[in-house]
């Protein structure tokens, strides 16, 4: 059987200029795989892309999900096939209240599955039960949407539109960026809780840290230049920690 | 906006939802305006002699009057001869019971989501349904009338309440205000009429549905409000329209009279034909909305969700005369394609210690007008008056224009005015935000346009609340690739 997500020889440009040069990667259902690389390499590029984000322009390759050709399909037909991707810099919807966001979202992906909308006490129950687990206050569901929040509230709810939406592909961008060592565990806590063998993660992160301890993943990929110049398992975060990209930027060249 | 999304909005295609025609023989009178068709009205109406020369007055004073061309919409000249001025449904002799109420009537309603039957029994709403210019249906009356209270078109309130309407008609809007409101005053055919009496607070929520039927039949109507000492009513006036190819004119005035402590609620869903998405068709709507809080600590509120007509020339006021008295103008006005949009509030203040709110949302999308005009005026004698203002308006798209006047006048130096204004646009970011969930482009601008709106759609009456979320959705259907 082929892999969950197969992105196979990807190119893609904004404007005139090639941001992704040939890029491959394979994720199996049940799998969490990490993209590591320096700035300006790619890395929010290909999750935007992933997610059929139109500023992108694809030159070249494919993206297959669930053997369906992903690059045929809008944002919102990514959306309910499975795809959530966690904002790095998560969006403000003045006077729209989480509750709402969320309400509109759910029955837009039922309404395209041909099923009836969520009666109002099975939605508040399924919102309510992953609030509590992500600590999240009945206050802050009724609050617009990451209007006023801090960075580390804003993370957090994130992971609580992941769960309630429970995606079968979560792509999570630099979650843990700007975050205090408290607000990182809680992060950390809300994937181990996701993780299962129908899910599969992409975590974009820096932070070496969080991701032998938290994210504790099955694979490591090192992005240079919009291409994968490396692959491996947890010894590779040790190499990055130790000597940097500088080794990894040379082989690219070459 | 990427080239995709212009384009999309270039192709702008929406579809009025209520686009049906009644087949009901209407009883016209012929085309044109002069003396004789005033006559005509007033016969077939079976008026007493002060009301066929109140007409006349405000006739004779409308030929000397010229169009008002101030307000920032512009459409062709209209032909003031080429009007129907009068016509009424086969059913003007006025059913006793819903059963006596034409089917094809009944069925028009239920088209419209107003299903009079359902709303008697489960909604406890008592519905003057207004079917061109003649009242068809009057429910619950008696109940009210149980408490003294009025509710009747404003033809049968001439006969049956004569004193109260002959002392208020043209009180508050006086046929000499302006070119629309003296035209009304001259051709007016029916309304709503509601008189609360000392002490009773209306035990429901009174609606009136309008719509304007029959091709080329000018709407006039004249709805008076009169909320005595220490009253209070809720009023809701909701309207759609069939779909038309010639343009409607439409001139109504409301006349609202608060007096003592009380209070008066009046929330306007409008959804009236705005026309096609290249801008041919739709009603023009003139509207004069006036109520005078009389007494002291009266109070005087207008909630408006406008999303319909081709022109809208609308300024819903308060003339805060009693001393502590309160004026509130909440609106949401929606333009898309062509529409044009001139629409604000005016808070006259001239008793001390009054105080007003205006709450202002315009959204414009596809290639319409909408300004905010408006008007603080505080007078001499209005000592520690206030006023607060906010008018926010939303851009979708980049070919549709907002527009913002405040004027304000004070000649009292302790009274108050705070006037703030924002002006704003979806962003390419939130609609991916939204999609990347799983809404689509429409959903999202939805759902973002109603928290946009948000402040004044928590002032609705629940049942109106609702529909004012769908009509907002149905409004901006094809506003964004």
């Amino acid at each position: 059987m082929s892999a969950w997500l197969e992105i196979k020889d990807l190119t893609v440009k904004v404007g005139d200029k090639p941001i992704l040069n040939g890029l491959s990667l394979s994720v199996n259902a049940g799998e969490v795989h990490v993209i590591m690389g320096p700035n300006g390499s790619g890395k929010s590029t290909l999750s935007n892309v992933l997610c059929g984000d139109e500023h992108y322009k694809v030159t070249g390759g494919f993206i297959d999900f669930k053997e369906k050709n992903l690059l045929e399909m809008s944002v919102e037909e990514r959306a309910r096939a499975g795809i959530f991707l966690a904002f790095q810099h998560p969006i403000e919807l003045p006077g729209v209240s989480m509750a709402t966001f969320m309400k509109y979202a759910l029955n837009a992906r039922r309404k395209a599955a041909g099923e009836k909308e969520l009666d109002a006490v099975s939605f508040m129950k399924r919102i309510k039960v992953r609030a509590q687990a992500l600590g999240i206050s009945d206050e802050m569901l009724k609050r617009p949407v990451n209007v006023g929040f801090s960075g580390g509230e804003r993370k957090r709810l994130e992971t609580f539109q992941m769960a309630v939406l429970e995606p079968d592909f979560c792509i999570l961008d630099e979650m843990d960026s700007g975050l205090d060592v408290d607000a990182v565990k809680v992060a950390g806590n809300g994937v181990k809780i996701m993780r299962s063998p129908d899910r599969s993660f992409l975590v974009i992160s820096h932070n070496i840290k969080f991701l032998k301890e938290q994210i504790v993943p099955d694979k490591i990929h090192v992005l240079v230049h919009g291409r994968i110049v490396a692959n491996g398992g947890m010894e590779l975060l040790d190499e990055i920690d130790q000597n940097g990209y500088a080794a990894f930027q040379k082989e690219a060249v070459a | 906006m990427t080239q995709d999304k212009i384009s999309a909005l270039d192709a702008v295609s929406d579809t009025y939802h209520y686009g049906f025609e009644t087949k009901i023989d209407a009883e016209t009178a012929p085309k044109g305006l002069n003396e004789d068709i005033i006559r005509f009205i007033s016969a077939k109406k079976n008026e007493p002699e002060w009301l066929l020369e109140f007409r006349l007055k405000a006739y004779r004073h409308w030929l000397t009057m010229k169009e008002p061309l101030w307000a920032k919409v512009s459409y062709p000249p209209i032909d003031y001869q080429d009007i129907y001025y009068y016509a009424a449904p086969k059913t003007s002799k006025g059913p006793k019971s819903l059963d006596e109420v034409d089917p094809e009537l009944l069925k028009t309603y239920d088209k419209l989501g107003v299903p009079l039957h359902e709303r008697e029994i489960l909604a406890g709403v008592a519905v003057d349904a207004v079917f061109d210019s003649v009242s068809v249906a009057t429910t619950f009356r008696e109940k009210l009338a149980r408490q003294g209270i009025i509710f009747c078109s404003i033809s049968e309130a001439v006969h049956n309440h004569p004193d109260l309407v002959r002392k208020y008609l043209g009180s508050v809007v006086p046929y000499t205000d302006n070119f629309f409101a003296c035209l009304n005053s001259a051709v007016f055919t029916d309304g709503t009429f509601v008189y609360i009496p000392k002490g009773i607070r209306c035990p429901m929520e009174l609606s009136t549905y309008f719509r304007i039927n029959t091709k080329k039949s000018g709407q006039f109507e004249r709805t008076m409000i009169i909320a005595d000492d220490n009253s209070y009513v809720s009023y809701l006036e909701g309207c759609t329209a069939p779909q038309r190819d010639e343009n409607q004119l439409h001139a109504a005035i409301v006349e609202i009279i608060v007096m003592d402590n009380a209070e008066v609620k009046y929330s306007t869903v409008q959804n009236w034909y705005p026309g096609d998405k290249d801008g041919k068709g739709g009603i023009y709507n003139f509207v004069t909305k006036r109520g005078l809080c009389k007494g002291v600590n009266a109070k005087l509120s207008w909630t408006q969700v406008e999303t319909g007509s081709a022109v809208t020339w609308k300024y819903p006021s308060c003339v805060l005369m009693g001393d502590n008295s309160v004026g509130e103008f909440y609106s949401v006005a929606i333009t898309n394609n062509y529409q044009q949009a001139d629409t604000g509030t005016k808070m006259i203040h001239i008793g001390k210690n009054t105080s007003s709110t205006i709450i202002s949302k315009g959204i414009s999308a596809g290639k319409s007008q909408n300004t905010y005009r408006g008007l603080v005026k505080m007078g001499k004698n209005a000592d520690n008056a206030r006023n607060f203002s906010q008018c926010d308006s939303l851009l979708i798209g980049s070919q549709c224009g907002a527009h913002t006047l405040p004027y304000m006048l004070s000649s009292n130096p302790s009274a108050s005015v705070e006037h703030e204004a924002t002006t704003s646009k979806i962003s390419d970011d939130q609609l991916f935000y939204c999609r990347q969930r799983g809404l689509d482009a429409e959903e999202a601008v939805s759902l973002i346009v109603n928290g946009f709106c948000k402040d004044v759609m928590q002032k609705l009456p629940m049942e109106f609340a609702v529909e004012a979320t769908r009509l907002v959705a149905v409004t901006l259907e094809g506003s964004v690739g």
